[in-house]
């Protein structure tokens, strides 16, 4: 019995170290191990045994039967790992050959670099509000200290519907609106379009956008503008930027200034796109103009505040490094696809 | 405004510095520099000549050999010209070998100059060059004694003629010199004139600041004997002064004069012109001077203009006048019009004997809005309009007559008339140091402060805490203005950088421009770009998009000034600008292309405008190329889902004359419209010169927001099986798979999950005229598994309903 056993045993691993094909492992299974195989041939006639000797027969047998499995699965596993070797040799592929062309929308240049700034400054807790496009006069002049037949009105090139309703040439007539709802403090910006009467060339547009910002608030410096802009300046350009506060004049701010960056292409050294100054002029900003706190219902003696407004389209123009402002008003996907 | 630096160095003669040096340091305490130009940057080696010999050039008819002295010890360099206008003893500028000259006969100026070499010509060698006025970097303009087309003849002018041979020419003419040009903001109305400039130069540089002496002049008559003067409109002239200058000898003014008015810009003329010229540049004042004989009845009346009136200035222009300008005349006619422009009838000629010189101030909303009637606008004009410190009309006045006498260019009759019915009073406004450091974020101390307010002259009354502003300074009215002058010369760079320490804020984007992200990206998801166009539009626009004259979009604002026809009205649709922007691309052979752009349309309440009108900000959608309809209406629900509409959209045929009549819809959600989206027509595919179908959609996010949005909450995924039934059903064409889909939702129960068309037929297979649409509608419970029976009761109704409509199973 104990040889018998054995003899199957070999057969059956010497049949399966032999096959080289993976479909004849099944028939070896069947051979040995089916209901007909050798082995249960064998386990059957165990029933001759004394009654003593079966459990330890079994017991071989059964140990055979396990030795086969074991090698049936190893040799299955064997021919499986050669079958997905051989797959993945067979399916290598160019892998220089082009990407699927996914269609794939893109962001104005505009407002990404919108949008980049928002992001700054509701980091520094702004809220970002709106105003009307088409403003009464009283918003985008009188309120902002620019009364009737001041020049500075002039120099604005303002487009009118009547006398009195506009197209409002600042988003400066949102610090108003903001102003007027009495809810202190004040911190916002307030981003959109803007319209001055400037024929269409490469560096002027009659509609352009604005991003303006307003902060009130018991005990606020004009140190406490220089940092908010240095800290914008830093995020939107680099952390290298150095920014420049010059004396300049607005009606609505007192003391109020312009502010130059120092150029991010060139460092500051000096490039085409600084004109060789190394700085580049981005926004106007100032102290708000106590009078205007007044006519807005706020006391000046308690409250203080700073305004700034930048040009969007400065900054991206010079960001993308575009050299024609119409670029950005004639949608042309070759141009749009670029950012 | 430009001014010399040697100009300003007159009044300041302890500035010494750099020309990048005075740029910087100017800018930073508020005047700014716009940019410099250095007039000797390409002039080197350049000496006063003296032609010793002048020889025929044995090959060449034009051309003469010179023998040139070019130093006192009588050194001689041969030199080879052109130019006609030479003669034996004259002296003139020569650049020597090796030299620089900013342009050249041949080839013009040039940006860095041209050097100077020994050559030959026509086989005779040449060492240097005589000097024409060009190319030494300026024109016959600047210099009216320099001949035009030839070799600047400096022995022909009087004040030249002695120069020392050798000596260097560039310091002779007044060319080692610095032109800078500023930008004087509007309320800097002193800073127009170079005393002004000069003052804010003193005082940056911490250097003494030396104006003018003005002394008396005139002789014993008194002017008011010759001219008497009424003003019958103070409010629009608060201030006119009158002097008399008689027995006038016209002849050019000095060279420093000519020199620093050439400098800025103006051309010299004769003495009177010139000293006129002068003072205006220097004291921010014009003047006039009038031809005191041609003045009817020896009267100046000073009053507005009759509507229709007609007057020729002195460029011999008709101008015709309206009752708002005002205007100067005599006893009979006008002779100018006040702040812009003399008459001809009144204008100095070579003839003069007796002039009247004009120093007053007017109105400047006046002046700016008669320039503007009258398409003028001259330098005058100009300084008027800042609205001029009567103060200083006597200062300039006097400052002119002085220059008379000093140049006897005439004999100053004694006294003035002066008009000045109202004197300005100088401001006083207390200053407190403690509160312009909490303005500035600084710690200035008080003492340092009013040294800033003494180095601008303003009067410190350190007793009373008070400052006088003299009346130059008309931007200077309470304490925040005195803060930004003490900011400025404390230097805004010293001032620390602090970040606002009060409140805590939250910020954030508002409900409706976190609406637009979203939508922008969703948008960019399917591959749209995003674009802007104009807000405004041509009236043109409606013929183009084919609108009834009764259109509602016709009710445009319009701009009473606009650029021009095209851009004359108010957009109430973006679709101009949509297909204008697609006919671009279109026209660029640029191939499937997608847009969409967020932008305002203005909706009037009424016109003309008495109230603001409705801006409804709107997301339009454009696409030609790849895709269909059925793309479009996919990309707008996708818009909708992700915008948090979580109801049923519906979509009724719409009516849009602009849009292909059996291919359009309008997007109806809670029974409002919302959207709506289509395929352009062909015509007016066709008007806007694009050649393949565009597809348009425009989703009126302000009504969109209106809606509360964000309601997408968890449902659960499901825990009990489907039961899942495809049909199939056949039906006449004009039946809507909305019509069917309406009776799928509302008969499929509340155990119906969803429905999905998923193939619509019409062919062969059917009677004709009909279609087939096939949906695969699901049935779930939420709490258990849903028996067969319910399913086909649902099913049941759905069936028998449809029947009604002539909806049948298909077999």
């Amino acid at each position: 019995m104990k040889e018998k056993l054995k003899k199957i045993m070999d057969a059956a691993l010497e049949q399966i170290d032999a096959t080289e094909q993976p479909g004849k492992l099944n028939d070896i299974k069947v051979a040995f191990l089916g209901k007909k195989g050798e082995l249960t041939s064998l386990l059957k006639s165990m029933k001759d045994l004394a009654p003593e000797d079966r459990p330890k027969a079994g017991q071989m047998v059964n140990e055979a039967r396990a030795r086969i499995d074991e090698k049936l699965e190893a040799k299955k596993k064997e021919f499986e790992k050669a079958i997905l070797e051989e797959r993945l040799i067979n399916e290598k592929i160019d892998v220089t050959l082009p990407g699927t062309k996914l269609a794939q929308g893109h962001r104005h240049p505009s407002n990404i670099t919108l949008e980049e700034v928002e992001d700054i400054f509701i980091g520094m807790g702004y809220e970002v509000v709106e105003g009307p496009e088409i403003e009464k006069d009283y918003y985008n002049f009188e309120a902002l200290n620019i009364p009737a037949n001041h020049p500075a009105k002039d120099e604005q090139d303002t487009f009118y519907i009547t006398q009195d309703i506009l197209l409002r040439t600042q988003t400066s007539s949102v610090q108003v609106h903001e102003m007027e709802k009495g809810r202190l403090p004040i911190r916002m910006i307030a981003p959109g379009r803007v319209f001055r009467s400037d024929e269409m060339d490469a560096t002027h547009s009659p509609t352009f956008h604005q991003i303006e910002g307003l902060v009130i608030d018991k005990g606020i410096t004009f140190a406490d503008l220089k940092g908010t802009l240095q800290e914008f300046a830093k995020r939107l350009f680099g952390e290298d930027t150095r920014i420049k506060f010059r004396p300049h004049h607005f009606q609505f701010t007192e003391p109020s200034a312009e502010v130059d960056v120092s150029c991010f292409k060139c460092g500051g050294k000096g490039c085409r796109f600084c004109k060789g100054s190394g700085w580049v002029e981005i926004l106007g900003c100032g102290m708000v103009h106590p009078h205007v706190l007044e006519m807005s219902g706020i006391d000046p003696e308690e409250y203080s505040g700073f305004a700034f407004g930048v040009g969007l389209e400065r900054i991206a123009l010079f960001k993308y490094e575009i050299d024609d402002m119409r670029l950005l008003y004639e949608n042309d996907t070759r141009f749009l696809k670029q950012f | 405004m430009d001014t010399s630096l040697s100009w300003i160095k007159a009044y300041v003669p302890g500035l010494s510095c750099s020309a990048q040096e005075y740029t910087d340091a100017m800018t930073l305490s508020g005047t700014k520099v716009e940019g410099y130009k250095e007039l000797d940057k390409n002039l080197d080696k350049i000496i006063v000549g003296k032609i010793n010999k002048i020889e025929k050039h044995p090959d060449a008819d034009k051309l003469v050999v010179c023998q040139v002295q070019i130093d006192k010890k009588g050194t001689e360099v041969q030199i080879v010209t052109g130019a006609p206008n030479v003669k034996e003893g004259q002296k003139v500028p020569v650049v020597l070998e090796g030299g620089h000259v900013a342009s050249s006969h041949k080839d013009g100026e040039s940006e860095d100059g041209f050097k100077i070499k020994k050559g030959k010509l026509r086989g005779i060698d040449s060492y240097g060059m005589m000097c024409s006025i060009e190319e030494l970097g300026s024109n016959s303009n600047m210099y009216p004694d320099a001949d035009p087309d030839g070799i600047y003849i400096l022995s022909d002018n009087k004040e030249y003629k002695d120069a020392e041979i050798g000596s260097d020419a560039i310091a002779l003419l007044g060319l080692h010199d610095v032109v800078f040009e500023y930008e004087i903001t509007s309320n800097r109305v002193d800073c127009f004139g170079v005393l002004g400039i000069a003052r804010e130069a003193a005082a940056t540089f911490g250097k003494e600041f030396v104006p003018p002496v003005v002394t008396k002049t005139g002789n014993n008559e008194d002017a008011s004997a010759y001219i008497s003067v009424e003003v019958k409109n103070p409010e629009l002239c608060p201030r006119y002064t009158a002097r008399v200058v008689k027995n006038i000898k016209l002849a050019p003014s000095p060279e420093w004069m000519q020199r620093r008015l050439a400098s800025v810009g103006i051309r010299p003329i004769n003495n009177i012109v010139d000293i006129t010229n002068y003072v205006m540049e220097e004291y921010a004042q014009p003047m006039h001077a009038y031809d005191l004989d041609t003045i009817g009845d020896r009267k100046i009346i000073v009053r507005k203009a009759e509507a229709g009136e007609k007057f020729i200035t002195l460029d011999g222009q008709e101008r015709e006048l309206d009752n708002t300008m005002l205007m100067i005349c005599d006893g009979k006619k006008p002779i100018g019009i006040a702040g812009i422009m003399g008459g001809e009838n009144s204008m100095i000629t070579d003839n003069v004997s007796t002039m009247l010189f004009e120093a007053a101030t007017f109105d400047g909303t006046n002046i700016r809005l008669s320039g503007k009637k009258l398409g003028m606008r001259t330098d005058a004009q100009a300084k008027f309009e800042k609205g001029l410190d009567p103060e200083n009309t006597m200062k300039a006045m006097d400052r002119a007559c002085q220059l008379i006498e000093e140049l006897g260019a005439g004999e100053v009759v004694g006294g003035a008339v002066d008009i000045y019915p109202v004197k300005k009073e100088p401001v006083v406004i207390p200053y407190n140091a403690g509160k312009i450091n909490a303005l500035l974020g600084t710690d200035i101390p008080e003492e340092e402060m009013v040294k800033y307010f003494e180095k601008i002259d303003l009067i410190v009354d350190r007793k009373e805490k008070t400052v006088t502003v003299p009346t130059w300074r008309q931007d200077l009215f309470r304490l925040a203005d005195l803060a930004e002058e003490v900011a400025r010369f404390y230097g805004y760079d010293k001032i620390p950088v602090t970040l606002p320490k009060s409140t805590a804020t939250t910020g954030g984007l508002t409900n409706k421009l976190k609406m637009e992200k979203i939508a922008r990206t969703t948008a960019e998801a399917y591959g749209f770009c995003e674009g802007m166009t104009y807000s405004f539009e041509s009236p043109k626009v409606y013929d183009k998009l084919c609108l009834a004259e009764d259109d509602i979009l016709r009710k445009s604002i319009r701009i009473s000034n606009p650029l021009g026809e095209d851009y004359s009205i108010m957009r109430t649709s973006a679709l101009g600008g949509m297909l204008s922007s697609l006919a671009n691309n279109y026209s660029k052979r640029n191939k499937d292309v997608r847009l969409y752009e967020i932008a305002n349309i203005y909706v009037p309440k009424e016109l003309p405008l008495t109230e603001l009108p409705d801006e409804r900000t709107v997301l339009t959608f454009g696409m030609y190329g790849e895709g269909d309809f059925f793309t479009m209406k996919g990309v707008i629900e996708a818009v909708f889902k992700k915008l948090g509409l979580s109801g049923i959209t519906e979509y009724k045929t719409g009516k849009r004359n602009y849009l292909h009549p059996g291919r359009q819809a309008e997007v109806i959600y809670n029974g409002k419209e919302i959207a709506y989206l289509g395929e352009v027509h062909p015509v007016v595919q066709k008007n806007f010169g694009i050649g393949e179908r565009v597809y348009i959609a425009a989703i009126d996010l302000k009504t969109v927001s209106s809606f509360p949005a964000y309601t997408a909450k968890y449902q659960g995924v499901p825990k009990f099986p489907a039961i899942i039934r495809d049909i199939s059903l056949s039906m006449k064409k004009d039946v809507t798979a909305g019509e069917v889909e309406e009776i799928i939702r509302k008969k499929g129960g509340k155990i119906l999950e969803s429905y999905e068309l998923f193939d619509v037929y019409e062919g062969s297979q059917l009677i004709k005229g009909y279609k087939s649409l096939a949906y695969k509608i699901v049935f779930r419970a939420k709490d258990r598994t849903l028996t067969d029976e319910e399913a086909v009761k649902a099913m049941d109704k759905i069936i028998s309903s449809l029947a009604k409509k002539e909806v049948v199973l298909r077999q």
